[in-house]
């Protein structure tokens, strides 16, 4: 199945890019895909990053075709 | 009422809106790219109390996105000058100026005398003591926070909705403040303004208030988008119960052989707290040279590893050091991996 992903602030710099689809096993869990989205692109201090899918923030779920998820990190400046 | 003819005359405000606006109060905490422009905004729109809480100088550096600043106020405290500026602008409008850092003694006093809590910082720490505060007082927050051309922006603790911990219930260790990464000062200006259209919508009773949603917006894409936040009544619930949480971040030294220089500022996070690290903030770094080693190879480091060589390069190059080395990849190659894996925990449990 495919899902479009986007990245934003530090995530983003850690991926190079800030969007991009990708083929993923049917059922695939969030999680799973969290952690392996982390270890590909070595996204810095992964456990403040939190994950939107289709504009919800979630902590987990069952991910399904064109699922658009969203990886947002804290940001402090101001 | 002259002044303000021109948004009385918009249906949804009109005289009663106006009196609304006279009779609320708004807390700016933080007056810099946020809090210059939602206070010029809401100075201007009559909002009958301005609180300005800011323990900062104008520097030259400010001056490209904190555009109540001129050249002349370099080294003036922000509170007092924006408090001038804005009085200039509206003297009908009472201005309370408070040259203070916020912090866990200080909070909730100053919060209970204000409405509404903006919130202009640009840390962490701040954030989430601001949140806690605002739990414990009943006040509603309208946070922004930028990275580079990003930009979030939410309101919380609004009529039972969402906190801020509700959307980052874990820290980070990444405190990166504008100072570091670089920043336009439009996009500073720009989240700040949303941020007094969110206080006006709150005052007003007018509009969609953005609470219980994200959104995130890119300045130069021009694209933005909304994420809605759970609520996660546990991390309220924790408030009420124990009080303000301090966000504390420490991290230990992976080797304790070497010796270390931290030119992190000193609210940057995690704290690395070992009598093999001298810390001397890069902004007193001209006046403290002469602490720094001469005769073993010092590791000098600060977040990400940028900083850093440009101090290495520099003091190697002119001041005569030979014995500095940069870490590359900043402070995340130096410490310990087994406090990493736990500091999620740590941030979390380390409740005082």
């Amino acid at each position: 199945m495919k899902v479009n992903v986007k990245y934003f602030g530090q995530v983003a710099e850690a991926a190079g890019k800030t969007e991009e689809k990708l083929e993923l096993e049917k059922g695939a869990s969030l999680k799973e895909f969290k952690l392996k989205q982390i270890k590909q692109y070595q996204i810095p201090d992964p456990d403040s990053v939190q994950i939107a899918v289709n504009q919800d923030l979630v902590d987990d779920k069952e991910l399904t075709e064109g699922d658009e998820i969203a990886f947002l990190p804290p940001f402090a400046g101001g | 009422m002259m002044r303000y003819d021109r948004q009385i005359q918009l249906d949804s405000i009109g005289v009663s809106g106006q009196e609304k606006l006279q009779k609320a109060s708004v807390l700016i905490v933080g007056v810099g790219g946020l809090g210059c422009p939602a206070a010029q905004y809401l100075a201007g729109a009559g909002v009958g109390r301005i609180g300005l809480m800011d323990h900062d100088r104008v520097s030259l550096s400010n001056l490209h996105r904190q555009i109540l600043f001129t050249e002349a106020d370099i080294g003036r405290p922000k509170a007092f000058v924006a408090a001038e500026k804005l009085g200039g602008l509206n003297s009908e409008i009472q201005i309370d100026t408070i040259e203070e850092a916020l912090t866990i003694t200080n909070a909730e006093t100053i919060f209970r005398s204000y409405d509404i809590i903006l919130d202009g910082t640009d840390n962490f720490e701040i954030k989430y003591l601001i949140n806690d505060a605002c739990i414990l007082t009943g006040k509603t927050w309208v946070y922004a926070s930028i990275f580079k051309n990003e930009g979030q922006l939410s309101v919380f603790n609004f009529q039972d909705g969402p906190s801020y911990r509700c959307l980052f219930p874990k820290t980070t260790r990444e405190n990166i403040s504008c100072e570091a990464t670089g920043v336009l000062g439009v996009t500073a200006g720009l989240l700040g303004v949303l941020q007094a259209v969110e206080v006006l919508k709150l005052i007003l009773g007018i509009g969609e208030v953005l609470a219980g949603k994200l959104k995130v917006l890119n300045s130069l894409s021009g694209q933005y988008q909304v994420l809605k936040i759970t609520k996660r009544p546990e991390e309220i619930d924790q408030i009420y119960k124990s009080g303000i949480q301090p966000v504390k971040l420490e991290c230990k030294l992976a080797d304790e052989s070497r010796i270390y220089l931290d030119i992190r500022e000193e609210f940057e996070q995690p704290k690395l707290d070992s009598e093999k690290v001298i810390k001397i903030p890069l902004s007193q770094l001209d006046e403290r040279l002469w602490e720094i080693p001469k005769e073993e190879e010092v590791l000098v480091f600060c977040q990400s590893g940028k900083r850093s060589r440009k101090i290495v390069d520099l003091l190697n190059s002119e001041y005569g050091f030979k014995n500095l080395k940069n870490v590359e990849g900043g402070i995340d190659n130096i410490i310990s991996k087994e406090s990493e894996a736990n500091h999620s925990n740590a941030s979390k449990t380390e409740r005082i």
